[in-house]
C-alpha cells in the first residue's frame, strides 16, 4: 500500500497542496458476543482503503476512498486538495506544522498467537462456559461474554519523505452477570466494564483467568439486590484500579489533550479547564500523583511505534509531583503552542481524519498494597468497576458510579454496598490523593471506546493504574 | 440498476444456495466541514461503499462487513465469513429472513445536497461565523448521501435512498457559550446564520452566570433537552431486547407519562430522514410508543420479535446485536406554547438550552446524571432574570415525565440534537413540573 499511500500524496501535491501525507490501511476486526449460553453475534468486518491529507496555505482538507484503482486514488487526493482550497472561505491564522524526523521504518506489536488463528470453537467455548458458570448461580438473569481482537496494517507515506509500515495487534473482553429486582437492576463485570483490552496476541485474553471468577461475579451480582444503599456523606474513598484508570482517562487525559485546550473541540468533546499559560505551575493534585502519556509500554493498549502523522512514539511527563508539565499534541497544535510534538495523533481508520488521541496516560504507582489502605482507613468506603460516567465540557465537575462497594470500618471491608456513585471536582479531588499502592497491583487498563470528533471517531487508549484513596470525598449521591 | 443494487445481486450469487444470506450494501458520500475559534481547521470527505452480509448455514449465524467490493475480494469475503459458520454452534434465536415485500414509497432526498461541494458547505459556516460577531464560533455543516440496497435468499429486495444536512454549532464569549441546531432533508432548508444567530444571543445572555443552589426546581427545558430524553426512552426502554430481559421500565398499556406526552416513530411524516426499512430489509411503518401517556409498543428487530411472539417493527439497526432495535424516525408530539409562555408559567425555575454527558445510573427506573451546557438561565415570576452556571442533574427520565408532571409542550418541534445523534429525534421545548439538581459548578 505504500504505492497507492504515495499516489494520493503526488496527487494531492499537484493539485497545489503544499503538504501532504497519506495512509493506506487494511484493518479487520472480529467479535463474538455470547449471551445465556447462546452465539448472540459472530461479527467480522474489514476496512481496506486509503485517506490523503492536504494542505493549503492554512488550511486542511481530507479525503477517504475504498476505490483503490488509481483513478479513485488520484481524484481523492484532488479532493483533498480543493476541500483546503475550500477551507480557505473561513481561514485561521498561519498553519505552522512542526518539523519531526523523516523515518523509513516498520513496527509491529509483539505477540504470541494471532487471535484470528484461533479457533472460533474455542473462543466461543471460553465465552459459553463462563456465561454457564454465571447462569448457575440462583438469580442471574443475564450472563454475557464478549471477545474482539483487531489487526491493523498501515502504510503510512507524507511529501517529507516519510515510509512507516505498522502492524498493530489488539485484544480483549471480559463478562458480566445481570440480576434484575423489581424495580432495579445490577450487575458485575470482570475484567472491568467492557471488557480489558491489550496490544498483543490471545495469550493476553488467556492470562485473565476467565472461568476463575465467573462464579464470584455471579455471586457478587445477585447479592447486590438485597444489599444497602450507600449513604451520601463526605469520606475517605478507595478506588480499585480499573475505575481509577477511568478516572484518568476522563478528569485528566481529556482535560490535556492539546486540540481541547486550544479549543478545537470546543463545540462537541468541549474544551478544557487547564490554561497553557499556567503549565509547569498549575497544581493538579497531590504530590502522590505522577502521571505519564508514553505510548511504549508494552502490552498497553494505546501503543504503537509511529503515530499517524509519522512522529514516533514516546514517554511524556503529564503531571510531575502534583504539577501539571505536559499535553498530548501533535505537528500542527505542538507548533502552535510553542512546544514538540508528542506523537500523539491518531485516526479511527482509513476514513478518519487524524487528530490528538490519548495513547498510555497513567497514574505512575506508589508503595504498599490495597490491604495496607484497608487496614490503615478507620472510616471509608471501597469502590470498584464502573457503572456510570460523566463530566463536564471543561474536564471538571465530575460523577462516577460503580458496579460494587463496601463499607470500610476500623481497618477492615464491612458491609456491601449498591448503587454506590461519587462526584467530585478535578483539581480538588486529586489533590486530595493521600495514599497510592504500588508497583505489583499496578495494571495496564485498557479502554476501547474512547469517543471524539466529527465525524465520530472511537480510539483505543491505555490507562495504568493501582488502587488509591482520595480524602473527603462525597459518596452516595441520590437521584 | 444502482451500483448498491448490484453489490447485493453480486454477493447473493456468490453465496448461491450455499447458505440462508441477507445482503446490505451502502453507497454514498458523506461530508463534514468544521470550525472552531471561528475557523475551518477540519474539512473531510469519505466516500463510501460497504457491503454487510449475513449467512446462516443449518442455524450457524455470522455477519461481516466489508470495503473491499471488487469481484474477487467480495469472492474472498463471502467464502471467508461460509467458513467461518463451519466452527459455530446453531444459534438458538435466529429468527430467519423475511419474503418479498414492499416498503412505503418515501424518497427523503435532495438533489442540491447531494451534490454540495466543499465550497457550499463552507458558506454556511461563514454564515454562522459572521452571525456571531466579536465571539468565537465553533460546530460544523455536515452533508451526506446515501443509497442502501438490501436482499436475501428468500426473494427480499428493497433499495431507498437518502440525504441530510446539518448545521450545528456554539458561539463563545470568554466566559460563556450558547448553541444553535438544525438538521433535515436538505441544506437549502437550513438558515445557517439563523442558526448562529441563536447561539449568539445564547452566549451573550450567559455572560455573567451565577452559581445556584442544587435542589429540585421547575424546568422548561429546549428540543434538545427533550431530544436527548427521547433518545434515552428508544435506547433503554422501547427496546424489545430490554423489555425481553426485563431490564426496560415500559409496562404497555399503562400510563406511565403525562397525558400531554406523545412519542412516535415515522419513517412517512414529510419531516422524516432516513429510510422507510431496516437492516433486515423489514418495512416500518407508523408506531405509536406512547399516546396521550399510555405506553402502547416496543421496538422490534426479526430476533426480539421472534423471542416475544410478535411481527418485527423494522428497527434493526447496522451492528446492534448486542443492544437490539433502535428508532431512527422518533417524533415527540408538538403542543401549542410558545417558549415564552412555557416561561411565564414558572414562577421559580430553571431553563436549560442543552444537556451534556448523561449516563445511565440504572437502566431499569432509568436515573440518569448529565450535567446543562451552553445556556442555562434562572426564571423567576415567569421572566428569565439571569443566567446560571451549569449544573448536575442525577434524574430519572421516567419519573420526570410520569403523570401530572408536563405543565406545556412547546410548539416548536424540531430535529434537536440528542446526546446520540443530531438528525433523529425531532422535538420541541416542554415544561415540567420537577428537575433535580445534584450539583452546582463547583461540585
Amino acid at each position: 500500500m505504500f504505492d497507492e499511500a504515495g499516489l494520493a500524496v503526488q496527487s494531492a501535491l499537484d493539485a497545489g497542496a503544499v503538504y501532504a501525507d497519506a495512509r493506506g490501511v487494511i484493518s479487520r476486526s472480529e467479535t463474538i458476543n455470547v449471551r445465556n449460553q447462546n452465539l448472540d453475534q459472530m461479527d467480522r468486518t474489514e476496512a481496506v482503503g486509503v485517506g490523503v491529507r492536504a494542505l493549503i496555505g492554512s488550511s486542511w482538507g481530507f479525503a477517504a476512498t475504498a476505490d483503490l484503482t488509481n483513478d479513485s486514488i488520484r481524484a481523492a487526493g484532488e479532493r483533498a486538495a480543493a476541500i483546503a482550497l475550500a477551507s480557505g472561505i473561513v481561514p485561521g491564522p498561519r498553519m505552522e506544522f512542526a518539523d519531526v524526523p523523516v523515518v523509513e521504518d516498520s513496527w509491529e506489536t509483539p505477540y504470541e498467537e494471532d487471535p484470528f488463528e484461533v479457533a472460533t470453537s474455542e473462543k466461543v467455548d471460553m465465552l459459553v462456559n463462563v456465561t454457564k458458570t454465571m447462569q448457575g448461580v440462583d438469580g442471574v438473569a443475564i450472563a454475557t461474554g464478549t471477545l474482539t481482537f483487531y489487526d491493523t496494517n498501515k502504510w503510512f507515506v507524507s511529501s517529507q519523505g516519510h515510509r512507516i509500515h505498522q502492524h498493530i495487534v489488539e485484544s480483549g473482553g471480559g463478562y458480566d452477570a445481570t440480576a434484575i429486582g423489581e424495580h432495579e437492576t445490577q450487575r458485575r463485570s470482570y475484567p472491568q466494564s467492557f471488557g480489558q483490552y491489550e496490544t498483543g496476541g490471545f495469550e493476553t485474553v488467556r492470562a485473565w483467568d476467565y472461568e476463575g471468577n465467573a462464579q464470584r461475579i455471579g455471586e457478587q451480582a445477585v447479592a447486590l439486590l438485597t444489599a444497602d444503599e450507600m449513604e451520601e456523606r463526605e469520606t475517605y474513598l478507595i478506588l480499585e484500579a480499573s475505575q481509577l484508570a477511568l478516572q484518568i482517562h476522563e478528569s485528566v487525559g481529556h482535560a490535556i489533550e492539546l486540540d481541547r485546550i486550544l479549543g478545537w473541540e470546543a463545540a462537541f468533546a468541549g474544551t478544557s479547564h487547564l490554561e497553557l499559560p499556567k503549565l509547569h505551575s498549575h497544581r493538579y493534585g497531590s504530590d502522590l500523583m505522577n502521571i505519564t502519556a508514553d505510548a511504549t509500554l508494552p502490552g498497553a493498549l494505546g501503543t504503537f511505534g509511529y503515530d499517524d502523522e509519522g512522529t514516533a512514539a514516546q514517554p511524556v511527563d503529564i503531571v510531575k509531583n502534583g504539577t501539571w508539565v505536559g499535553v498530548l499534541s501533535g505537528r500542527d497544535s505542538a507548533a502552535v503552542a510553542g512546544l514538540s510534538p508528542g506523537g500523539m495523533v491518531r485516526a479511527d481508520g482509513y476514513n478518519r481524519l487524524p487528530m490528538v488521541r490519548m495513547t498510555n496516560v497513567g497514574l505512575l504507582p506508589g508503595s504498599g498494597t490495597l490491604e495496607d489502605i484497608i487496614s490503615d482507613t478507620d472510616d471509608g468506603v471501597y469502590m470498584s468497576t464502573n457503572r456510570s460516567w460523566s463530566i463536564d465540557d471543561k474536564r471538571l465537575n465530575f460523577q462516577f458510579g460503580t458496579e460494587i462497594a463496601w463499607e470500610v470500618r476500623n481497618g477492615k471491608l464491612g458491609r456491601m454496598l449498591k448503587n454506590p456513585t461519587y462526584t467530585g471536582i478535578t483539581p480538588q479531588f486529586w489533590g486530595s490523593l493521600d495514599r497510592l499502592t504500588g508497583e505489583t497491583e499496578w495494571v495496564h487498563w485498557g479502554t476501547p471506546n474512547c469517543g471524539k470528533g466529527q465525524p465520530i471517531q472511537v480510539a483505543h487508549t491505555g490507562h495504568s493504574a493501582s488502587p488509591a484513596r482520595f480524602a473527603n470525598v462525597r459518596v452516595g449521591v441520590k437521584a | 440498476m444502482n451500483r448498491e443494487q448490484s453489490l447485493v445481486n453480486e454477493t447473493l450469487e456468490m453465496v448461491g444456495d450455499r447458505a440462508e444470506a441477507q445482503v446490505l450494501a451502502d453507497v454514498g458520500t458523506t461530508a463534514l466541514t468544521r470550525f472552531a475559534n471561528s475557523f475551518i481547521h477540519q474539512n473531510v470527505s469519505e466516500d463510501i461503499e460497504q457491503v454487510s452480509l449475513t449467512v446462516a448455514v443449518d442455524g450457524k449465524v455470522a455477519n461481516s462487513t466489508t470495503t473491499a467490493t471488487t469481484p474477487d475480494a467480495l469472492r474472498r469475503f463471502v467464502e471467508a465469513i461460509l467458513d467461518t459458520t463451519s466452527n459455530q454452534p446453531i444459534d438458538e434465536d435466529w429468527a430467519g429472513m423475511g419474503g418479498p415485500t414492499e416498503v412505503v414509497a418515501v424518497d427523503h432526498w435532495d438533489v442540491d445536497t447531494a451534490e454540495a461541494d466543499p465550497i457550499v458547505r463552507a458558506e454556511a459556516v461563514k454564515a454562522f461565523v459572521d452571525a456571531g460577531e466579536g465571539l468565537l464560533g465553533a460546530g460544523y455543516c455536515q452533508t451526506e448521501s446515501r443509497g442502501h440496497a438490501y436482499g436475501n435468499t428468500a426473494g427480499r429486495r428493497v433499495h431507498g435512498r437518502f440525504t441530510t444536512a446539518v448545521v450545528d454549532g456554539i458561539h463563545q464569549t470568554p466566559t460563556s457559550a450558547g448553541s444553535g441546531h438544525a438538521a433535515g432533508v436538505a441544506l437549502s432548508g437550513i438558515d445557517a446564520g439563523a442558526v448562529g444567530a441563536l447561539a449568539a444571543q445564547r452566549a451573550r445572555d450567559s455572560v455573567g452566570a451565577l452559581d445556584t443552589k442544587p435542589g429540585e426546581y421547575r424546568v422548561v427545558l429546549s428540543p434538545e433537552c427533550i431530544a436527548t430524553i427521547a433518545v434515552f426512552l428508544n435506547v433503554y426502554g422501547f427496546n424489545g431486547k430490554m423489555a425481553e430481559e426485563g431490564m426496560s421500565f415500559v409496562d404497555l398499556g399503562e400510563q406511565q407519562f403525562d397525558e400531554a406526552f406523545d412519542l412516535l416513530d415515522s419513517p412517512t411524516n414529510p419531516a422524516s430522514l432516513y429510510l422507510p426499512f431496516d437492516v433486515e430489509g423489514t418495512p416500518k411503518r407508523h408506531l405509536d410508543l406512547v399516546k396521550a401517556g399510555v405506553t402502547t409498543s416496543l421496538l422490534h428487530t426479526r430476533r426480539t420479535a421472534r423471542k416475544a411472539g410478535t411481527e418485527s417493527t423494522g428497527h434493526a439497526a447496522q451492528g446492534a446485536e448486542a443492544w437490539g432495535p433502535f428508532a431512527w424516525n422518533m417524533f415527540v408530539g408538538g403542543g401549542g406554547n410558545s417558549v415564552d409562555e412555557l416561561i411565564a408559567g414558572v414562577d421559580r425555575g430553571i431553563y436549560v438550552s442543552t444537556f451534556n454527558y448523561c449516563r445511565v445510573l440504572d437502566p431499569k427506573s432509568l436515573v440518569v446524571t448529565g450535567l446543562t451546557r451552553n445556556g442555562t438561565f434562572m426564571i423567576e415570576n415567569g421572566e428569565i432574570t439571569h443566567p446560571v452556571t451549569n449544573m448536575r442533574f442525577t434524574q430519572s427520565f421516567v419519573d420526570a415525565l410520569a403523570p401530572g408532571t408536563i405543565e406545556g409542550v412547546g410548539d416548536d418541534a424540531r430535529f434537536a440534537d440528542s446526546e446520540f445523534g443530531s438528525t433523529f429525534i425531532h422535538s420541541p421545548s416542554m415544561q415540567l413540573g420537577g428537575w433535580n439538581f445534584t450539583g452546582g459548578a463547583e461540585g
